[in-house]
């Protein structure tokens, strides 16, 4: 079984994909809806939202969800709903690239290591190995206090820290695509180092690195809103989940609960959907990565 | 070297460390490959055969220069190419290509058939323009009888057999002028085995091929080639011309290889010596001393275990033995 969908070129449109997927799984079919509305929302934050993200009115501090304030006001007038739109927009922008960068580090230190072997494999690798013994919070709590906060600063820290991470899933795959005959049959009619890395590893690397991709957005979102949460993310005035919840969220939490469920179901939802995507992209691109 | 061979081995040797550990401390190595010496004529097929493990894809993989060697030497169409450096084997890659035995793994799953066959001039800078690249796909597919409309498809969409005529084709692509062959039947039905066999025949005589062959079933050998060179534990140990070797094979291991070759005619079938071989084929990690055969040859004499047979030439064949010195 998963011979032949190994065997199996890309699906040839990503539309009939995810129908199929929608069928067969239709929990990550619908995690990736979720993920679709989520990046609409990020995207088009600026339209969708009815007030600024910092528009306060003072007349309205602290009301519950009405029809006007679909989630409510926090408590210096500032809409929830439209918050949350721009906390998304963040969200989108932290979680694609820093993810993006992760997983270029990962693609550039997993092919090498894996394709080439030897002494600088070992090096990289026992590199690795140190690294993965840091508890992440503490390692991002360390670099953001010595580098100090700030969008540029997290997308960095977390494509460092997940890219190391996630060059070994990358290696291992990039090891199993080398151990091939395609790419034997490509150096002995004398291909270059690199037309067998683009032409013959890479594709066949693909669909690994899509699913880590889409496991990475959701892991660095969540991170992101821990390290705002902790004050070390994103600088206000700019709304983001983690600031939300910290912020407002917990000092008016018991007078106003929608303060901190808004960004707290936020959170949740889309994380939770992006991995369960993520688990049914991997399902179904590449059954070997099951259980990493 | 003599202009009629495309290709001279002399003497060489393969080995492979033994590892131990987490450290992969080397603590020995095995000889794959243990001084074969061979040449190749132009425009024929020489085949490799022996038992699983003897060393004959490592041979292969060293002719090509894709494994490297501890000792010998290869000459290639009149270049010593044993030192080459991998830039200035590009060049000789043109003209030695190979085919393998598994039609699976030799494609790439995600690349067109078009595309795969076409490689090979892509990756020489020979693909001219959109439309010779085509062409030469539609006109190399002919060759092999492939449809050319075939090209846009993937290669899971094939049979074994019609996967192991593309991989035929991306070897040609070139016009080489040697073709490895190894094992590039073993892994089809039989009936599409004579097929494949039969292409590769019909191509060396329309193209002027030359085939290194190898196999370990001998009735495709017989079938396909001039000479066979019969491998037991890295070392040649009988090389004949085809009918020399099935008519009157002389080793006592070609005897029991052959012996073990089952007949089509249910009676010789019956009265087919069983067994000559016997026992197991001993670990390359510690070879038998003298002639490394001598621990599974029914005729074996006292001084197979102490002196290794030096190869001489018996009548049309070229042996290795104790018995015939
Ligand atoms: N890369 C390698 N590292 C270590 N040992 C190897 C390696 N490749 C081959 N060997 C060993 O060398 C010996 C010869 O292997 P080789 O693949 O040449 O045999 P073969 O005659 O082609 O066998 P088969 O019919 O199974 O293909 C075997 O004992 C094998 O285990
Ligand atoms: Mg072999």
């Amino acid at each position: 079984m998963s011979e032949v969908s190994l065997q199996a070129p890309p699906s040839n449109s990503p539309l009939a994909f995810h129908r199929k997927m929608l069928r067969h799984k239709p929990l990550g079919g619908i995690g990736g809806l979720v993920f679709a509305i989520f990046l609409f929302c990020g995207v088009f934050a600026d339209v969708l939202a009815p007030y600024g993200m910092n528009e306060t009115n003072m007349q309205k501090v602290l009301e519950a969800p009405s029809l006007d304030h679909w989630m409510g006001t926090d408590h210096i007038g500032r809409d929830v709903f439209s918050r949350i739109l721009y906390g998304a927009q963040l969200s989108v922008i932290i979680g694609f690239l820093a993810a993006g960068l992760a997983t270029v580090i990962s693609i550039i230190l997993g092919v090498l290591t894996g394709y080439f072997g030897g002494k600088i494999d070992m090096l990289i690798q026992r590199f690795v190995d140190a690294w993965m013994t840091f508890p992440d919070l503490v390692l991002l709590i360390v670099v953001v206090s010595i580098i100090g906060p700030g969008v540029t600063q997290i997308i960095i820290i977390l494509g460092c820290l997940y890219g190391i991470a996630g060059s070994r899933i990358i290696r291992g795959s990039t090891i199993a695509v080398r151990e091939n005959m395609y790419t034997h049959a490509a150096q002995s009619m004398g291909a270059r180092t690199l037309h067998v890395l683009w032409f013959h590893v890479l594709p066949n690397v693909m669909p690994v690195v899509i699913v880590l991709f889409t496991t990475r957005v959701g892991a660095v979102i969540l991170a992101e809103a821990g390290l705002s949460f902790l004050g070390l993310g994103i600088p206000p005035p700019v709304p983001t989940w983690g600031s939300m919840l910290s912020g407002g969220g917990r000092t008016y939490m018991y007078v106003g609960p929608w303060l901190a469920l808004a960004p707290g179901l936020a959170l949740t939802i889309v994380v939770y959907s992006i991995n369960v995507y993520g688990d049914a992209l991997r399902d179904m691109l590449d059954p070997r990565m099951r259980g990493r | 070297m003599s202009a009629s061979n495309i290709l001279e081995v002399r003497d060489l040797q393969v080995h492979f460390p033994i590892t131990e550990g987490l450290l992969k401390r080397q603590v020995g190595s095995i000889a794959a490959v243990d001084g074969v010496s061979f040449h190749i004529k132009r425009g024929e097929t020489f085949s490799l055969v022996g038992e699983s493990g003897c060393g004959k894809s490592t041979t292969a993989l060293s002719v090509l220069k894709m494994q490297p060697i501890l000792a010998g030497q290869i000459v290639f169409d009149g270049q010593d190419i044993t030192d080459h450096s991998a830039a200035q084997m590009r060049a000789v890659r043109r003209k030695m290509q190979m085919v393998y035995q598994d039609p699976f793994g030799s494609l790439n799953p995600r690349m067109k058939v078009g595309a795969i066959i076409g490689e090979p001039l892509r990756v020489h800078g020979m693909a001219g323009d959109k439309a010779q690249y085509h062409g030469r796909i539609k006109e190399l597919m002919k060759t092999v009888g492939l449809l050319e409309d075939m090209a846009e498809r993937y290669p899971h969409e094939f049979s074994g057999g019609q996967r192991q005529r593309i991989c035929i084709a991306r070897a040609l692509a070139l016009d080489p002028e040697l073709i490895v062959c190894d094992e590039p039947v073993s892994a089809l039905d039989v009936s599409i085995q004579a097929q494949v066999g039969n292409l590769l025949m019909d191509l060396q005589d329309r193209l002027g091929l030359t085939y290194l062959f190898i196999a370990h079933d001998l009735s495709v050998v017989r079938h396909i080639s001039n000479r066979v060179a019969v491998m037991y534990l890295g070392r040649i140990v009988e090389e004949a011309d085809r009918d020399t070797l099935f008519s009157s094979p002389k080793h006592p291991y070609t005897k029991a290889l052959l012996a073990a070759v089952p007949e089509a005619d249910p009676e010789l079938e019956a009265q087919r010596s069983e067994q000559l071989i016997i026992g197991e084929i001993p670990s390359l990690r510690s070879p038998p001393t003298g002639c490394t055969f001598h621990t599974r040859c029914a005729d074996a004499m006292p001084v197979c275990q102490r002196h290794a047979p030096e190869r001489k030439i018996n009548g049309e064949t070229l042996l290795s033995c104790h018995l015939y010195s």
